[in-house]
Protein backbone atom coordinates (compact mmCIF):
# COMPACT_ATOMS: atom_id res chain seq x y z
CA UNK A 1 0.00 0.00 0.00
CA UNK A 2 1.14 3.15 -1.06
CA UNK A 3 0.51 5.89 1.33
CA UNK A 4 -1.45 9.06 0.09
CA UNK A 5 1.03 11.17 -1.19
CA UNK A 6 2.48 8.95 -3.60
CA UNK A 7 -0.64 8.15 -4.64
CA UNK A 8 -1.40 11.87 -5.52
CA UNK A 9 1.77 11.83 -7.13
CA UNK A 10 0.52 8.89 -9.55
CA UNK A 11 -2.95 10.92 -10.13
CA UNK A 12 -1.09 13.88 -11.16
CA UNK A 13 1.32 12.74 -13.69
CA UNK A 14 -1.93 10.51 -15.17
CA UNK A 15 -4.20 13.35 -15.03
CA UNK A 16 -0.74 15.59 -17.13
CA UNK A 17 -0.99 12.84 -19.38
CA UNK A 18 -4.73 12.70 -20.01
CA UNK A 19 -4.59 16.61 -21.14
CA UNK A 20 -1.59 15.69 -23.25
CA UNK A 21 -3.73 13.11 -25.22
CA UNK A 22 -6.79 15.58 -25.07
CA UNK A 23 -4.44 17.86 -26.53
CA UNK A 24 -2.93 15.79 -29.26
CA UNK A 25 -6.80 14.04 -30.35
CA UNK A 26 -8.22 17.90 -30.29
CA UNK A 27 -5.01 19.11 -32.64
CA UNK A 28 -4.13 15.96 -34.89
CA UNK A 29 -6.14 15.37 -38.32
CA UNK A 30 -6.85 15.70 -41.48
CA UNK A 31 -7.25 19.06 -40.82
CA UNK A 32 -3.88 20.21 -38.57
CA UNK A 33 -4.77 22.45 -35.63
CA UNK A 34 -2.27 24.13 -33.69
CA UNK A 35 -2.44 24.05 -29.71
CA UNK A 36 -3.43 28.19 -29.96
CA UNK A 37 -6.37 27.17 -31.90
CA UNK A 38 -7.46 24.83 -30.02
CA UNK A 39 -7.21 26.99 -26.75
CA UNK A 40 -8.47 29.65 -28.61
CA UNK A 41 -11.58 27.76 -29.67
CA UNK A 42 -12.28 25.76 -25.94
CA UNK A 43 -11.95 28.74 -24.05
CA UNK A 44 -12.19 31.75 -25.80
CA UNK A 45 -14.94 31.08 -28.09
CA UNK A 46 -13.09 31.81 -31.30
CA UNK A 47 -15.48 31.15 -34.59
CA UNK A 48 -14.18 30.11 -38.01
CA UNK A 49 -13.61 26.26 -39.47
CA UNK A 50 -10.79 25.17 -37.07
CA UNK A 51 -12.48 26.01 -34.38
CA UNK A 52 -15.94 24.22 -35.39
CA UNK A 53 -14.38 21.23 -35.77
CA UNK A 54 -12.38 21.48 -31.91
CA UNK A 55 -16.18 21.72 -30.73
CA UNK A 56 -18.16 20.06 -32.62
CA UNK A 57 -16.37 17.63 -34.13
CA UNK A 58 -13.01 16.45 -32.21
CA UNK A 59 -14.09 17.33 -28.39
CA UNK A 60 -16.98 15.38 -28.28
CA UNK A 61 -15.19 12.60 -30.10
CA UNK A 62 -12.40 12.60 -27.80
CA UNK A 63 -14.43 13.13 -24.99
CA UNK A 64 -16.10 9.61 -25.78
CA UNK A 65 -13.22 7.98 -25.98
CA UNK A 66 -11.71 9.16 -23.10
CA UNK A 67 -15.43 8.49 -20.79
CA UNK A 68 -15.33 5.11 -22.60
CA UNK A 69 -11.82 4.35 -22.08
CA UNK A 70 -12.44 4.86 -18.36
CA UNK A 71 -15.60 3.42 -17.43
CA UNK A 72 -14.60 0.25 -19.74
CA UNK A 73 -10.80 0.26 -16.72
CA UNK A 74 -12.79 0.47 -13.79
CA UNK A 75 -15.56 -2.33 -14.69
CA UNK A 76 -12.12 -4.23 -15.44
CA UNK A 77 -11.06 -3.77 -12.44
CA UNK A 78 -14.44 -4.65 -10.39
CA UNK A 79 -15.10 -7.72 -12.13
CA UNK A 80 -11.47 -9.06 -11.46
CA UNK A 81 -12.16 -8.30 -7.96
CA UNK A 82 -15.50 -9.61 -7.78
CA UNK A 83 -14.79 -12.78 -9.58
CA UNK A 84 -11.25 -13.06 -8.16
CA UNK A 85 -10.21 -14.17 -11.48
CA UNK A 86 -6.84 -12.39 -13.52
CA UNK A 87 -8.92 -12.94 -16.93
CA UNK A 88 -12.25 -11.28 -16.03
CA UNK A 89 -12.59 -8.40 -18.02
CA UNK A 90 -15.88 -5.77 -18.29
CA UNK A 91 -17.66 -8.52 -21.24
CA UNK A 92 -17.05 -11.61 -19.72
CA UNK A 93 -20.37 -11.69 -18.05
CA UNK A 94 -22.75 -11.20 -21.18
CA UNK A 95 -23.04 -7.07 -20.85
CA UNK A 96 -21.60 -6.64 -24.47
CA UNK A 97 -22.95 -9.79 -26.29
CA UNK A 98 -26.49 -8.24 -24.65
CA UNK A 99 -25.36 -4.89 -26.11
CA UNK A 100 -24.89 -6.71 -29.40
CA UNK A 101 -27.87 -8.12 -30.02
CA UNK A 102 -30.18 -4.87 -29.30
CA UNK A 103 -27.61 -2.59 -31.77
CA UNK A 104 -27.42 -5.27 -34.49
CA UNK A 105 -31.06 -5.76 -34.43
CA UNK A 106 -31.92 -1.87 -34.70
CA UNK A 107 -28.63 -2.24 -36.90
CA UNK A 108 -30.68 -4.21 -39.23
CA UNK A 109 -34.09 -2.79 -39.22
CA UNK A 110 -32.44 0.34 -40.32
CA UNK A 111 -33.49 2.91 -37.47
CA UNK A 112 -31.61 5.99 -36.96
CA UNK A 113 -28.44 5.89 -34.25
CA UNK A 114 -29.85 7.45 -31.36
CA UNK A 115 -32.60 4.03 -31.50
CA UNK A 116 -29.12 1.76 -32.00
CA UNK A 117 -27.72 3.07 -29.04
CA UNK A 118 -30.88 2.74 -27.05
CA UNK A 119 -31.54 -0.56 -28.05
CA UNK A 120 -27.75 -1.47 -27.35
CA UNK A 121 -28.38 -0.38 -23.59
CA UNK A 122 -31.55 -2.65 -23.45
CA UNK A 123 -29.72 -5.09 -24.83
CA UNK A 124 -26.74 -4.90 -22.11
CA UNK A 125 -29.43 -4.13 -18.67
CA UNK A 126 -31.42 -7.39 -20.27
CA UNK A 127 -28.39 -9.19 -20.02
CA UNK A 128 -26.93 -8.12 -16.57
CA UNK A 129 -30.79 -8.85 -14.76
CA UNK A 130 -30.71 -12.08 -17.00
CA UNK A 131 -27.30 -13.47 -15.63
CA UNK A 132 -27.93 -11.97 -12.23
CA UNK A 133 -31.35 -13.29 -12.00
CA UNK A 134 -30.11 -17.12 -12.75
CA UNK A 135 -26.55 -16.22 -10.86
CA UNK A 136 -29.24 -15.72 -8.14
CA UNK A 137 -31.50 -18.61 -8.35
CA UNK A 138 -30.43 -20.99 -5.50
CA UNK A 139 -29.61 -17.96 -3.23
CA UNK A 140 -26.11 -18.98 -3.10
CA UNK A 141 -24.56 -16.88 -5.82
CA UNK A 142 -20.86 -18.24 -5.61
CA UNK A 143 -18.35 -16.65 -7.90
CA UNK A 144 -18.55 -19.94 -10.27
CA UNK A 145 -22.28 -19.60 -10.56
CA UNK A 146 -21.91 -16.11 -11.73
CA UNK A 147 -18.97 -16.76 -13.79
CA UNK A 148 -20.27 -19.62 -15.38
CA UNK A 149 -23.95 -18.29 -16.08
CA UNK A 150 -22.25 -14.67 -17.04
CA UNK A 151 -20.18 -16.85 -20.10
CA UNK A 152 -22.96 -19.39 -21.26
CA UNK A 153 -25.38 -16.00 -21.82
CA UNK A 154 -22.58 -14.32 -23.52
CA UNK A 155 -21.73 -17.29 -25.74
CA UNK A 156 -25.57 -17.22 -26.40
CA UNK A 157 -25.46 -13.73 -27.59
CA UNK A 158 -22.34 -14.25 -29.37
CA UNK A 159 -24.11 -17.18 -31.15
CA UNK A 160 -27.09 -14.53 -32.00
CA UNK A 161 -24.72 -11.86 -33.13
CA UNK A 162 -23.39 -14.12 -35.65
CA UNK A 163 -27.17 -15.39 -37.05
CA UNK A 164 -27.48 -11.69 -37.47
CA UNK A 165 -24.29 -10.74 -39.34
CA UNK A 166 -24.67 -13.98 -41.52
CA UNK A 167 -28.56 -12.73 -42.52
CA UNK A 168 -27.72 -9.28 -42.97
CA UNK A 169 -27.92 -7.20 -46.38
CA UNK A 170 -24.61 -6.90 -47.30
CA UNK A 171 -25.31 -2.95 -47.26
CA UNK A 172 -25.70 -3.37 -43.35
CA UNK A 173 -22.51 -5.28 -42.13
CA UNK A 174 -20.14 -2.78 -42.52
CA UNK A 175 -21.61 -0.46 -39.99
CA UNK A 176 -22.21 -3.66 -37.51
CA UNK A 177 -18.89 -4.60 -37.71
CA UNK A 178 -17.51 -1.43 -37.16
CA UNK A 179 -20.08 -0.88 -34.22
CA UNK A 180 -18.65 -4.52 -33.20
CA UNK A 181 -15.66 -3.52 -33.26
CA UNK A 182 -15.90 -0.01 -31.36
CA UNK A 183 -16.36 2.84 -33.23
CA UNK A 184 -16.36 6.51 -31.76
CA UNK A 185 -17.04 8.44 -35.32
CA UNK A 186 -21.01 8.42 -34.28
CA UNK A 187 -20.56 9.44 -30.79
CA UNK A 188 -22.45 12.65 -30.68
CA UNK A 189 -23.02 13.14 -26.69
CA UNK A 190 -20.97 11.66 -24.47
CA UNK A 191 -21.68 14.36 -21.38
CA UNK A 192 -24.57 12.09 -19.91
CA UNK A 193 -21.71 9.39 -19.87
CA UNK A 194 -18.96 11.47 -18.40
CA UNK A 195 -21.33 12.13 -15.51
CA UNK A 196 -21.91 8.53 -15.73
CA UNK A 197 -18.35 8.04 -14.99
CA UNK A 198 -17.37 10.70 -12.30
CA UNK A 199 -20.84 9.17 -10.16
CA UNK A 200 -19.13 5.52 -10.70
CA UNK A 201 -15.87 6.45 -9.31
CA UNK A 202 -16.99 8.50 -6.41
CA UNK A 203 -19.96 5.43 -5.09
CA UNK A 204 -17.34 2.96 -5.62
CA UNK A 205 -13.98 5.05 -4.18
CA UNK A 206 -15.53 4.76 -0.37
CA UNK A 207 -15.53 0.93 -0.87
CA UNK A 208 -12.22 0.55 -2.13
CA UNK A 209 -10.10 -0.71 0.60
CA UNK A 210 -13.26 -3.13 1.41
CA UNK A 211 -12.03 -4.72 -2.13
CA UNK A 212 -8.85 -4.59 -1.30
CA UNK A 213 -9.52 -7.20 1.93
CA UNK A 214 -12.30 -8.98 -0.51
CA UNK A 215 -9.59 -9.79 -2.91
CA UNK A 216 -8.68 -11.50 -0.49
CA UNK A 217 -11.09 -14.05 -0.36
CA UNK A 218 -14.41 -14.09 0.82
CA UNK A 219 -13.79 -16.40 4.22
CA UNK A 220 -11.67 -13.79 5.14
CA UNK A 221 -12.78 -10.59 4.35
CA UNK A 222 -16.06 -11.28 6.35
CA UNK A 223 -14.11 -12.70 9.36
CA UNK A 224 -12.78 -8.79 9.11
CA UNK A 225 -16.17 -7.24 9.41
CA UNK A 226 -16.55 -6.42 5.26
CA UNK A 227 -20.45 -7.14 4.18
CA UNK A 228 -19.42 -9.62 1.44
CA UNK A 229 -22.77 -10.66 0.16
CA UNK A 230 -23.85 -6.77 0.32
CA UNK A 231 -20.75 -5.53 -1.86
CA UNK A 232 -20.89 -8.11 -3.94
CA UNK A 233 -23.85 -6.70 -5.48
CA UNK A 234 -22.91 -3.36 -5.47
CA UNK A 235 -19.91 -4.16 -7.56
CA UNK A 236 -21.87 -6.40 -9.51
CA UNK A 237 -24.56 -3.53 -10.37
CA UNK A 238 -22.01 -0.91 -11.06
CA UNK A 239 -19.04 -2.79 -13.23
CA UNK A 240 -22.55 -3.90 -15.07
CA UNK A 241 -23.87 -0.67 -15.71
CA UNK A 242 -20.33 1.13 -16.51
CA UNK A 243 -20.05 -1.54 -18.62
CA UNK A 244 -22.98 -0.88 -20.31
CA UNK A 245 -22.96 2.77 -20.46
CA UNK A 246 -19.45 2.65 -22.87
CA UNK A 247 -20.59 -0.03 -24.87
CA UNK A 248 -23.68 2.09 -25.51
CA UNK A 249 -21.33 5.45 -26.17
CA UNK A 250 -18.59 3.86 -28.50
CA UNK A 251 -19.49 -0.21 -28.94
CA UNK A 252 -17.58 -2.76 -27.25
CA UNK A 253 -13.83 -1.82 -27.64
CA UNK A 254 -11.95 -4.86 -26.70
CA UNK A 255 -8.76 -5.02 -24.65
CA UNK A 256 -8.91 -1.85 -22.56
CA UNK A 257 -10.97 -3.39 -19.72
CA UNK A 258 -8.84 -6.33 -19.10
CA UNK A 259 -5.24 -5.09 -19.53
CA UNK A 260 -5.37 -1.94 -18.08
CA UNK A 261 -5.88 -2.74 -14.75
CA UNK A 262 -3.28 -5.18 -15.05
CA UNK A 263 -0.98 -2.75 -16.65
CA UNK A 264 -2.15 -0.18 -13.83
CA UNK A 265 -1.53 -3.01 -10.91
CA UNK A 266 1.99 -4.33 -12.39
CA UNK A 267 2.84 -0.56 -12.32
CA UNK A 268 1.75 0.48 -8.85
CA UNK A 269 0.73 -2.50 -7.12
CA UNK A 270 -2.68 -3.58 -6.14
CA UNK A 271 -3.97 -1.17 -3.62
CA UNK A 272 -7.67 -0.67 -5.21
CA UNK A 273 -8.03 2.96 -3.74
CA UNK A 274 -5.01 3.89 -6.34
CA UNK A 275 -5.73 1.24 -8.71
CA UNK A 276 -9.60 2.15 -9.53
CA UNK A 277 -8.78 6.03 -9.77
CA UNK A 278 -5.62 5.68 -11.78
CA UNK A 279 -7.18 2.41 -13.93
CA UNK A 280 -9.64 5.36 -15.03
CA UNK A 281 -7.06 7.57 -16.16
CA UNK A 282 -5.11 5.33 -18.04
CA UNK A 283 -7.82 3.51 -19.85
CA UNK A 284 -8.73 7.06 -20.85
CA UNK A 285 -5.74 7.70 -22.37
CA UNK A 286 -5.45 4.45 -23.63
CA UNK A 287 -8.84 5.36 -25.74
CA UNK A 288 -7.89 8.36 -26.67
CA UNK A 289 -4.76 7.81 -27.71
CA UNK A 290 -6.06 4.69 -29.25
CA UNK A 291 -8.39 6.95 -31.29
CA UNK A 292 -6.39 9.29 -32.31
CA UNK A 293 -4.20 7.13 -34.08
CA UNK A 294 -7.63 4.99 -35.68
CA UNK A 295 -8.43 8.07 -37.69
CA UNK A 296 -4.83 9.66 -38.27
CA UNK A 297 -2.32 6.97 -39.04
CA UNK A 298 -4.23 5.50 -42.50
CA UNK A 299 -6.27 9.17 -43.16
CA UNK A 300 -8.99 9.44 -44.91
CA UNK A 301 -9.08 5.74 -43.93
CA UNK A 302 -10.74 4.89 -40.46
CA UNK A 303 -9.44 1.83 -38.77
CA UNK A 304 -11.21 0.02 -35.93
CA UNK A 305 -10.30 1.85 -32.70
CA UNK A 306 -10.17 -1.85 -30.51
CA UNK A 307 -7.67 -2.89 -33.05
CA UNK A 308 -5.15 0.09 -32.19
CA UNK A 309 -5.99 -0.55 -28.55
CA UNK A 310 -4.45 -4.27 -29.10
CA UNK A 311 -1.62 -3.04 -30.51
CA UNK A 312 -0.98 -0.33 -28.68
CA UNK A 313 -1.68 -2.69 -25.23
CA UNK A 314 -0.05 -5.63 -25.99
CA UNK A 315 3.86 -4.56 -26.23
CA UNK A 316 3.12 -2.16 -23.61
CA UNK A 317 1.99 -5.47 -21.55
CA UNK A 318 4.56 -7.83 -22.15
CA UNK A 319 7.20 -5.25 -21.31
CA UNK A 320 5.89 -4.45 -17.92
CA UNK A 321 5.55 -8.39 -17.36
CA UNK A 322 8.82 -8.87 -18.05
CA UNK A 323 10.54 -5.92 -16.17
CA UNK A 324 8.19 -6.48 -13.09
CA UNK A 325 9.54 -9.64 -11.17
CA UNK A 326 7.08 -8.52 -8.41
CA UNK B 1 -19.04 5.51 18.36
CA UNK B 2 -22.61 3.88 18.53
CA UNK B 3 -24.50 1.86 20.92
CA UNK B 4 -23.25 -1.57 19.79
CA UNK B 5 -20.12 -1.17 20.83
CA UNK B 6 -20.45 -0.16 24.79
CA UNK B 7 -22.87 -2.88 24.95
CA UNK B 8 -20.76 -5.89 25.27
CA UNK B 9 -20.50 -6.37 29.07
CA UNK B 10 -16.89 -6.50 30.72
CA UNK B 11 -18.38 -9.26 33.07
CA UNK B 12 -20.20 -11.20 30.27
CA UNK B 13 -18.03 -14.40 28.92
CA UNK B 14 -15.92 -13.76 25.46
CA UNK B 15 -17.85 -16.14 23.72
CA UNK B 16 -20.59 -18.08 24.74
CA UNK B 17 -22.41 -21.00 23.19
CA UNK B 18 -25.89 -22.46 23.80
CA UNK B 19 -27.27 -25.83 23.07
CA UNK B 20 -25.36 -25.78 20.03
CA UNK B 21 -25.71 -28.31 17.09
CA UNK B 22 -24.12 -28.30 13.85
CA UNK B 23 -25.81 -29.89 10.41
CA UNK B 24 -24.31 -30.42 7.16
CA UNK B 25 -26.28 -31.63 4.65
CA UNK B 26 -28.18 -34.09 6.14
CA UNK B 27 -25.18 -35.75 8.63
CA UNK B 28 -25.35 -33.97 12.25
CA UNK B 29 -21.64 -33.02 13.27
CA UNK B 30 -22.48 -32.78 17.14
CA UNK B 31 -25.36 -32.97 19.42
CA UNK B 32 -26.56 -29.86 21.81
CA UNK B 33 -23.66 -28.79 23.66
CA UNK B 34 -22.93 -25.77 25.27
CA UNK B 35 -19.75 -23.44 26.28
CA UNK B 36 -18.42 -20.41 27.60
CA UNK B 37 -14.96 -18.59 27.55
CA UNK B 38 -14.00 -15.95 30.16
CA UNK B 39 -11.20 -13.79 29.29
CA UNK B 40 -7.62 -15.29 29.71
CA UNK B 41 -9.08 -18.51 29.02
CA UNK B 42 -7.93 -21.03 26.17
CA UNK B 43 -10.50 -23.77 24.40
CA UNK B 44 -8.97 -26.16 22.12
CA UNK B 45 -10.77 -28.18 19.66
CA UNK B 46 -9.76 -31.99 18.73
CA UNK B 47 -11.36 -34.63 16.36
CA UNK B 48 -10.25 -36.51 13.70
CA UNK B 49 -10.62 -35.23 10.26
CA UNK B 50 -13.99 -34.33 8.65
CA UNK B 51 -15.25 -34.36 12.15
CA UNK B 52 -16.79 -31.07 11.86
CA UNK B 53 -13.75 -28.80 13.83
CA UNK B 54 -13.52 -26.06 11.23
CA UNK B 55 -17.43 -25.86 10.80
CA UNK B 56 -17.57 -25.42 14.42
CA UNK B 57 -15.01 -22.80 14.64
CA UNK B 58 -16.87 -20.83 11.39
CA UNK B 59 -20.05 -20.96 13.50
CA UNK B 60 -18.26 -19.52 17.03
CA UNK B 61 -17.09 -16.88 14.66
CA UNK B 62 -20.35 -16.01 13.45
CA UNK B 63 -19.55 -16.59 9.88
CA UNK B 64 -22.13 -19.34 9.50
CA UNK B 65 -25.59 -19.65 11.19
CA UNK B 66 -25.58 -22.54 13.99
CA UNK B 67 -28.73 -25.26 13.15
CA UNK B 68 -29.98 -25.39 16.60
CA UNK B 69 -28.79 -23.17 19.62
CA UNK B 70 -26.95 -19.97 19.82
CA UNK B 71 -23.57 -18.33 20.07
CA UNK B 72 -22.91 -15.17 21.64
CA UNK B 73 -19.93 -12.81 21.59
CA UNK B 74 -19.26 -10.69 24.53
CA UNK B 75 -23.17 -11.29 25.32
CA UNK B 76 -24.70 -10.59 22.13
CA UNK B 77 -25.56 -12.36 19.23
CA UNK B 78 -23.44 -11.88 16.24
CA UNK B 79 -26.85 -10.24 14.43
CA UNK B 80 -27.08 -7.48 17.03
CA UNK B 81 -23.19 -6.78 16.14
CA UNK B 82 -22.42 -4.69 13.30
CA UNK B 83 -20.21 -6.72 10.84
CA UNK B 84 -16.93 -3.64 11.46
CA UNK B 85 -17.83 -4.13 15.43
CA UNK B 86 -17.89 -7.51 15.54
CA UNK B 87 -14.30 -7.79 13.60
CA UNK B 88 -12.89 -5.40 16.01
CA UNK B 89 -14.01 -7.99 19.05
CA UNK B 90 -13.00 -10.90 17.32
CA UNK B 91 -10.74 -12.14 14.88
CA UNK B 92 -10.07 -15.36 13.16
CA UNK B 93 -6.80 -17.07 11.42
CA UNK B 94 -8.30 -19.30 8.48
CA UNK B 95 -7.42 -22.57 7.71
CA UNK B 96 -5.56 -21.83 3.79
CA UNK B 97 -4.09 -18.29 3.47
CA UNK B 98 -5.51 -16.90 0.48
CA UNK B 99 -2.58 -14.89 -1.25
CA UNK B 100 -3.84 -14.99 -4.65
CA UNK B 101 -1.51 -12.05 -5.89
CA UNK B 102 1.49 -10.79 -4.82
CA UNK B 103 2.00 -8.34 -2.11
CA UNK B 104 4.41 -6.87 0.51
CA UNK B 105 4.66 -8.79 3.94
CA UNK B 106 3.65 -5.39 5.58
CA UNK B 107 1.06 -4.36 2.85
CA UNK B 108 -0.90 -8.06 3.97
CA UNK B 109 -0.24 -7.62 7.90
CA UNK B 110 -1.92 -4.07 7.08
CA UNK B 111 -5.10 -5.70 6.07
CA UNK B 112 -5.65 -6.66 9.77
CA UNK B 113 -6.04 -3.12 10.13
CA UNK B 114 -9.11 -2.74 8.36
CA UNK B 115 -11.74 -3.12 10.76
CA UNK B 116 -9.78 -0.47 13.00
CA UNK B 117 -10.66 2.62 9.78
CA UNK B 118 -12.89 4.59 9.22
CA UNK B 119 -14.86 4.45 5.45
CA UNK B 120 -12.22 7.03 4.19
CA UNK B 121 -9.49 6.44 6.03
CA UNK B 122 -5.44 5.29 4.99
CA UNK B 123 -3.61 3.18 7.37
CA UNK B 124 -1.17 6.02 9.41
CA UNK B 125 1.98 5.69 10.97
CA UNK B 126 0.32 3.98 14.12
CA UNK B 127 -0.99 1.06 11.96
CA UNK B 128 2.59 0.32 10.28
CA UNK B 129 3.97 0.56 13.84
CA UNK B 130 1.37 -2.16 15.41
CA UNK B 131 1.82 -4.02 12.08
CA UNK B 132 5.92 -4.05 12.56
CA UNK B 133 5.68 -4.73 16.38
CA UNK B 134 3.47 -7.76 15.18
CA UNK B 135 6.05 -8.92 12.59
CA UNK B 136 8.82 -8.76 15.69
CA UNK B 137 6.42 -10.85 17.92
CA UNK B 138 6.27 -13.80 15.01
CA UNK B 139 9.98 -13.73 14.28
CA UNK B 140 9.52 -11.72 11.02
CA UNK B 141 11.47 -8.74 11.55
CA UNK B 142 12.96 -7.58 8.60
CA UNK B 143 10.74 -8.80 6.18
CA UNK B 144 8.85 -6.11 5.91
CA UNK B 145 9.38 -5.78 2.18
CA UNK B 146 9.88 -9.27 1.04
CA UNK B 147 6.56 -10.84 -1.32
CA UNK B 148 4.09 -13.02 0.41
CA UNK B 149 4.74 -15.29 -3.06
CA UNK B 150 8.26 -15.62 -2.13
CA UNK B 151 8.01 -16.94 1.69
CA UNK B 152 7.78 -20.48 2.52
CA UNK B 153 4.72 -22.07 4.05
CA UNK B 154 5.75 -21.86 7.50
CA UNK B 155 6.66 -18.14 7.13
CA UNK B 156 3.68 -17.69 5.53
CA UNK B 157 1.68 -19.01 8.60
CA UNK B 158 2.98 -16.44 10.62
CA UNK B 159 2.20 -13.83 8.24
CA UNK B 160 -1.22 -14.67 8.53
CA UNK B 161 -0.93 -14.82 12.80
CA UNK B 162 0.83 -11.24 12.70
CA UNK B 163 -2.28 -10.18 10.70
CA UNK B 164 -4.90 -11.30 12.85
CA UNK B 165 -1.89 -9.36 15.54
CA UNK B 166 -2.50 -6.69 13.96
CA UNK B 167 -6.26 -6.26 13.96
CA UNK B 168 -6.13 -6.99 17.95
CA UNK B 169 -9.20 -8.61 18.18
CA UNK B 170 -10.30 -9.55 22.41
CA UNK B 171 -11.20 -13.28 20.89
CA UNK B 172 -8.96 -15.10 18.83
CA UNK B 173 -10.67 -18.26 17.15
CA UNK B 174 -7.46 -20.10 15.37
CA UNK B 175 -8.32 -22.91 12.78
CA UNK B 176 -4.98 -24.95 13.12
CA UNK B 177 -2.61 -22.08 13.81
CA UNK B 178 0.47 -24.45 13.61
CA UNK B 179 0.11 -25.72 10.06
CA UNK B 180 3.38 -25.66 8.08
CA UNK B 181 5.13 -24.77 11.54
CA UNK B 182 8.17 -26.04 12.96
CA UNK B 183 8.65 -27.38 16.49
CA UNK B 184 10.27 -24.14 17.85
CA UNK B 185 7.61 -21.99 16.29
CA UNK B 186 4.50 -24.48 16.96
CA UNK B 187 5.71 -23.44 20.95
CA UNK B 188 6.33 -20.10 19.94
CA UNK B 189 3.47 -19.44 18.49
CA UNK B 190 0.90 -21.05 21.30
CA UNK B 191 2.99 -19.05 24.08
CA UNK B 192 2.23 -15.96 21.96
CA UNK B 193 -1.21 -16.88 22.13
CA UNK B 194 -1.32 -17.70 25.48
CA UNK B 195 0.59 -14.38 26.74
CA UNK B 196 -1.98 -12.70 24.99
CA UNK B 197 -4.87 -14.52 27.22
CA UNK B 198 -2.85 -13.94 30.02
CA UNK B 199 -1.34 -10.41 29.92
CA UNK B 200 -4.51 -8.51 28.04
CA UNK B 201 -7.45 -10.68 29.24
CA UNK B 202 -7.57 -12.36 25.55
CA UNK B 203 -9.52 -15.30 24.99
CA UNK B 204 -8.26 -18.62 22.62
CA UNK B 205 -9.98 -20.83 20.56
CA UNK B 206 -8.03 -23.09 18.49
CA UNK B 207 -8.66 -26.16 16.54
CA UNK B 208 -5.23 -28.39 16.92
CA UNK B 209 -4.27 -31.96 16.06
CA UNK B 210 -1.71 -32.69 18.96
CA UNK B 211 -3.13 -33.94 21.81
CA UNK B 212 0.08 -33.47 23.47
CA UNK B 213 -0.02 -29.81 23.07
CA UNK B 214 -3.66 -29.11 23.62
CA UNK B 215 -2.74 -30.94 26.99
CA UNK B 216 0.12 -28.43 27.66
CA UNK B 217 -2.41 -25.13 26.67
CA UNK B 218 -6.11 -25.99 26.66
CA UNK B 219 -8.31 -25.03 29.86
CA UNK B 220 -10.99 -26.55 28.13
CA UNK B 221 -11.20 -29.08 25.53
CA UNK B 222 -14.50 -29.81 23.25
CA UNK B 223 -13.37 -33.25 21.34
CA UNK B 224 -15.71 -34.27 18.34
CA UNK B 225 -15.59 -37.70 17.62
CA UNK B 226 -17.00 -37.51 14.01
CA UNK B 227 -20.00 -39.14 14.47
CA UNK B 228 -22.05 -36.70 16.00
CA UNK B 229 -20.48 -37.15 19.68
CA UNK B 230 -19.29 -34.13 22.29
CA UNK B 231 -17.18 -34.41 25.14
CA UNK B 232 -16.94 -30.67 26.48
CA UNK B 233 -15.27 -29.69 29.39
CA UNK B 234 -12.33 -29.05 31.66
CA UNK B 235 -8.66 -30.04 30.32
CA UNK B 236 -8.64 -32.86 32.32
CA UNK B 237 -12.15 -34.68 32.26
CA UNK B 238 -11.63 -34.96 28.33
CA UNK B 239 -8.35 -36.23 28.04
CA UNK B 240 -8.71 -39.60 28.96
CA UNK B 241 -7.40 -42.44 27.09
CA UNK B 242 -10.65 -44.12 26.41
CA UNK B 243 -12.81 -41.13 25.30
CA UNK B 244 -9.60 -40.01 22.84
CA UNK B 245 -9.20 -43.55 22.05
CA UNK B 246 -13.10 -43.85 20.83
CA UNK B 247 -12.58 -40.22 19.03
CA UNK B 248 -9.77 -40.98 17.26
CA UNK B 249 -10.10 -44.78 16.34
CA UNK B 250 -6.72 -45.88 17.92
CA UNK B 251 -5.50 -46.99 20.61
CA UNK B 252 -3.82 -43.94 23.22
CA UNK B 253 -2.14 -44.69 26.40
CA UNK B 254 -1.65 -41.99 28.80
CA UNK B 255 1.68 -41.34 30.81
CA UNK B 256 2.40 -38.99 33.30
CA UNK B 257 6.00 -37.45 32.72
CA UNK B 258 7.21 -35.43 35.23
CA UNK B 259 4.21 -33.57 35.83
CA UNK B 260 3.31 -33.57 32.34
CA UNK B 261 0.39 -35.64 30.79
CA UNK B 262 1.53 -37.04 27.75
CA UNK B 263 -0.54 -39.31 25.41
CA UNK B 264 1.26 -41.86 23.47
CA UNK B 265 -0.20 -44.26 20.13
CA UNK B 266 -0.09 -47.71 21.45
Amino acid sequence: MKAPGQALFVIVVLLLAAVAAFGWALSAGSLPIDGKQVWGALFSGDTGMAANVVRELRLPRAVATFVCGGLLAIAGALMQVLLRNPLADPYILGISGGAAVGALSAISLGVAAVWVDAAAFAGALTAMMLVFGLAHGDGSWTQTRLLLTGVIVAAGCGAAVTLMLALAPDTRVQSMLFWLMGDASGAARPWPALGVLIVGLVLILPWARDLNVLARGEMSARALGVSVQRLRRVLYVVASLLTAVAVTLVGSVGFVGLIVPHLVRLALGNDQRILLPAAMLAGGVLLTVADTLARTVMAPQQLPVGVLTALIGVPVFLYLLSRNPR
Amino acid sequence: MNASRSLPLDEAPLLEAERLALQVGERWLCCEFSLSLAAGECLVLLGPNGAGKTTLLHTLAGLREPSVGAVRLGGLPYAAWSAQDAARYRGVLLQQQPDHFAASVLETVLIGRHPHLGRWGWEGPEDERICRAALQDVGLAGFEHRGVLTLSGGERQRVAVATLLAQAPRLFLLDEPLNHLDLRYQIAVLDLFRRQAAQRGSGVVMVLHDINLAARYADHIILLDGRGGVVAGGRDTVLRADCLSHAFGHALRRYDLDGRITFIPE
